[in-house]
């Protein structure tokens, strides 16, 4: 395992920004010693990690502005950071910077149910925007599995999605107004509760720049009138392929689900094991289907659905309409990443894209690769959308085994780009992936990516070494879950 | 010159400008028209070479939107950059700059999809038409323009081809440079192609529409439909200089299912109301001639904003024509033709006093351009956009001073 820095590194750079920081942040906003520093040495992709040269937690924009502007102005790196759970290490600290961590800025603003928007802070958790919203008919649409802890200032940085995206859309389709705190440490507004913006669509350009153009200060996002009617469907086929088959059906029939979600035989046995979800024995894949709308539609829909799942082979679909009964259904595939650790001591989670017609076809060649080199594969995924989870699983006490894994796992991602996919659909390309950049884009494309950042952050100071491969960066390995999240672990957070 | 030799191959690749390739009066010295995105690189790195000024053009039918341009050596036409490339199966297109809007319409109706977004244009190319980047009516479900480009190539201003994005709707590697060139006015770069995301054409479509007997009922319904669960594709307001209005309301979906939305939605409109089982004559399509704006309020501000722009255009004998969104708060001003720019400037000063509120001028008449009205108001970030231009053409030779703040 390498570590990217350690504490012991020279810090005095940072170290000579400390009293400042602290007339900034306060005594209790700037966190100095090692112990406090090393509780935030990674994000969600827990294997990469580097202790942070100084924490800041500000609370104010004005905090954040000038804490930036110190930076600026002495040249010193900056990583902003939300609750932490991204998985593509966007959050990785800098061993001579500054961790700039949003968590203190946690207030829900406004709830504008007239112009259906909220205005927050960008520590405020994903699912507290809904709860705010929830008494007025209202929720917020982008619902990453980690909704519960994950802060919409991330969201923005990642740019996040969800199960429900395939309906709903990303974070970019439902934000209005950004503040953001830039390179150099200007405070600037871009939109608001006018849903058009004018000029160039910075917003749009700013959602999923990972950190490397700037911190947001304040998000203003559109709200959505919670459906009339959801259903959610669990179907169970005896092969991959069937349900691939009714993936495709549907999809073609015009039908827009708001989740279509799948899992095979070993991802379904992981979450049996870990929580007892109880899908149908026998069951070689299952999908999840959620259906949502007026409930003229929906009910129209779950007929055709239904039908055309079973013409695809389904062998058993439940229905269910209650709020609990669908918790139940979505149980076991909300659990299947953590559960994956009942079968796999350690595991690498992928994240990549196929166009949905090739789907059948990479998954099959998953399974060549799989029984080729003896790793075991277990696939979780938004199936709507093409967006593939495989969980490549191996023991890391067998000599190699990691190495395999590694290789299976980065096969699958040049499957992906091989039938026109994406090396990422949600978790970002951060440090884990900036080294595959050039698997996807050419020399210009990323060259042209950079004269972008470098317009907004000449210095390079704003979370370096993250999104666009450099020569320092690129020597390193993808990543790799050695253990489970503390925060999954400790039941706060999913994964999927 | 260079440019003869890297215009690609036929007679028509470069030619002289004549007075019909004027843009904003002023008339090119040549016209290329390349007939490929590799051809258009080579334009374009000849044009760099030259340090010639640029105004990309499809069919022509936007070239007075935006500011007028300070400099035009070249106009490089992107007609020959046309191709669909239908990926069915996946709900998603490729389509070459140059093509025709009503083309693709049509080659993704007859695989029943569509681009579930409502074209303010006639006649235009899809490269125009994301260029200017503006969205008709119906845009609630799916969302405008911006959100349904999943990938572009653009041709820099030095000539270099670059890809953002790509073919698949999920996907977030690398920045999402497609939202800087939609609606950029061809800026930054010339947009040699773009990746979009489709919708299966609905099975069913009405249209529920009312006239309104008063602002105050128009608020009311806005209301009612904001709180109900019916889901509607477009709410658009029609309102004549006369006021108060016209409210259409497009609900789509099954056969089946639509039928209650539709009693549902009759019943928030009030008595009356007619119900029609296919849009309008010239749906979301904008008047062509005359200063054209748009406004952009928050949504429970729409309906207000609409009558305050018809009392205050009528109140200086300019009676506009406001057509628009009202959920999305976008509303589109059309002024009759001829209309004189202190009357523009009126409503414009207006408008623009309100916080939260902005105004475009996206099309000004000649005489407006002249009094020096100001189209764009005070735009938030504009240093930010200026450094975003400066990276991308130092040299401002893409439309120098067609786009906010003389970019």
């Amino acid at each position: 395992m390498s570590e990217s820095a350690t504490s012991t590194r020279d810090q005095a750079g940072v170290a000579a920004l400390v009293p400042r920081l602290r007339r900034i942040c306060g005594e209790d906003g700037v966190l100095t010693d090692t112990a406090r520093r090393r509780t935030y040495e990674s994000d969600g992709l827990t294997r990469h990690r580097a202790v942070p040269g100084v924490v800041v937690l500000p609370t104010t924009a004005d905090q954040v502005a000038a804490v930036v502007r110190l930076c600026a102005e002495n040249g010193v790196p900056f990583v902003p950071r939300g609750a932490g759970t991204g998985l593509s290490a966007g959050a990785l600290p800098h061993a001579e910077g500054v961790l700039l961590v949003t968590s203190r800025m946690r207030r829900v603003l406004e709830i504008d149910v007239e112009n259906e928007c909220a205005v927050v802070e960008p520590g405020v958790a994903n699912l507290d925007v809904t709860r705010a919203a929830a008494p007025y008919g209202y929720h917020y649409a982008p619902d990453p599995s980690s909704q519960q802890v994950c802060s919409v200032g991330g969201n923005v940085a990642e740019n996040s999605g969800g199960a429900h995206c395939l309906k709903y859309g990303f974070t970019v389709n439902h934000v209005r107004g950004l503040d953001i705190v830039t390179p150099s440490g200007e405070l600037v507004s871009l939109g608001g509760k006018s849903p058009g913006a004018h000029g160039y669509d910075l917003i749009g350009a700013f959602i999923g720049s990972e950190g490397t153009l700037g911190v947001a200060t304040r998000v203003t996002v559109g709200l959505t009138r919670s459906p009339e009617r959801t259903v959610t469907l669990l179907s169970a086929f005896a092969s991959m392929d069937a349900g691939g088959r009714a993936v495709s059906s549907i999809i073609s029939a015009g039908v827009l689900p708001s989740a279509i979600e799948m899992m095979d035989a070993l991802a379904i046995e992981a979450a049996e094991r870990a929580v007892a979800c109880d899908y149908p024995e026998g069951a070689a894949a299952v999908l999840v289907v959620e259906l949502d709308g007026p409930a003229a539609e929906v009910d129209a829909q779950l007929a055709e659905v239904t039908r055309l799942c079973s013409e695809a082979g389904a062998f058993e679909t439940r229905t269910a309409t209650g709020a609990d009964e669908r918790a139940r259904i979505w149980k076991g595939r909300k659990s299947a990443f953590a559960a994956v650790g009942r079968i796999s001591p350690a595991y690498i989670v992928q994240d990549g894209v196929v166009p949905r017609t090739a789907l059948s076809e990479v998954l099959r060649r998953i399974t060549e690769l799989s029984a080729a080199s003896g790793i075991r594969v277990a696939n979780v995924f938004h199936a709507g959308d093409g967006n593939l989870h495989p969980l490549v699983l191996f023991d890391d006490a067998e000599p190699g085994a990691e190495e395999r894994a590694e290789e299976v796992s980065g096969a699958i991602l040049d499957l992906c780009i091989e039938h026109g996919g994406s090396i990422t659909g949600e978790h970002g390309v951060g440090v884990d992936k900036a080294c595959k950049m050039p698997r996807m884009y050419g020399p210009d494309d990323l060259a042209t990516f950079d004269l972008f950042r470098r317009a907004l952050d000449p210095d390079g100071i704003a979370n370096p070494d993250k999104l666009l491969p450099t020569p320092r960066l690129c020597g390193e390995q993808p990543g790799v879950h050695r253990k489970v999240h503390p925060l999954v672990e400790s039941g706060v957070a999913e994964q999927f | 010159m260079t440019l003869a030799g890297e215009s690609g191959t036929g007679g028509r690749a470069l030619r002289e400008g004549t007075r019909a390739d004027a843009v904003g009066g002023l008339v090119p010295a040549h016209v290329a028209r390349p007939d490929g995105t590799e051809a258009l690189g080579r334009v374009m790195a000849a044009a760099a070479r030259e340090r010639l000024s640029v105004v990309a053009r499809g069919n022509g039918t936007a070239l007075d939107w935006g500011g007028v341009p300070r400099r035009l050596d070249l106009l490089v036409d992107t007609t020959g950059l046309s191709w669909i490339e239908h990926i069915a199966g996946d709900l998603v297109v490729e389509v070459g700059a140059g093509t025709p809007v009503a083309e693709l319409y049509g080659v993704l109706a007859a695989a029943g999809q569509r681009l579930s977004m409502d074209p303010v244009r006639t006649g235009g190319t899809v490269g125009g038409m994301v260029a200017t980047g503006v969205s008709g009516p119906r845009r609630l479900l799916s969302g405008a323009l911006r959100d349904l480009v999943i990938g572009m190539t653009v041709v820099r201003a030095d000539g270099v081809v670059a890809r953002s994005g790509g073919r698949v709707v999920k996907n977030v590697a690398g920045y999402d440079l497609a939202k800087l060139h939609t609606g950029g006015l061809g800026t930054l770069g010339v947009v040699a192609s773009v990746a979009l995301r489709l919708h299966p054409l609905p099975p069913a479509l009405r249209v529920v529409g009312r006239a309104m007997p008063s602002r105050e009922h128009a608020e009311r319904t806005l209301a009612a439909l904001r709180r109900s669960t019916v889901v509607p594709s477009a709410v658009e307001l029609d309102r004549p200089p006369e006021g108060p209005g016209h409210l259409r309301v497009v609900l789509e979906g099954t056969p089946g299912g639509v039928g209650p939305r539709v009693a549902e939605t009759a019943r928030l409109l009030g008595s009356d109301p007619e119900v029609a089982d296919a849009l309008p004559g010239g749906w979301g399509v904008l008047p062509t001639e005359g200063t054209l704006a748009l406004v952009s309020v928050p949504p429970a501000e729409s309906v207000r904003a609409a009558a305050w722009v018809g009392e205050l255009s009528g109140a200086v004998n300019a009676a506009a024509h406001v057509t628009g969104s009202l959920p999305a708060g976008a509303l589109y001003v059309s002024f009759p033709r001829g209309t004189g720019a202190e009357a523009v400037g009126t409503v414009v000063d207006g408008v623009r006093s309100v916080p939260d509120w902005s105004m475009t001028l996206l099309r000004a008449e000649p005489r407006v351009h002249a009094a020096g009205v100001d189209l764009w108001g005070e735009v938030p970030g504009l240093p930010l956009m200026r450094a975003v231009k400066d990276s991308f053409d130092p040299g401002r030779r893409l439309a120098p001073g067609r786009f906010a703040g003389g970019i």
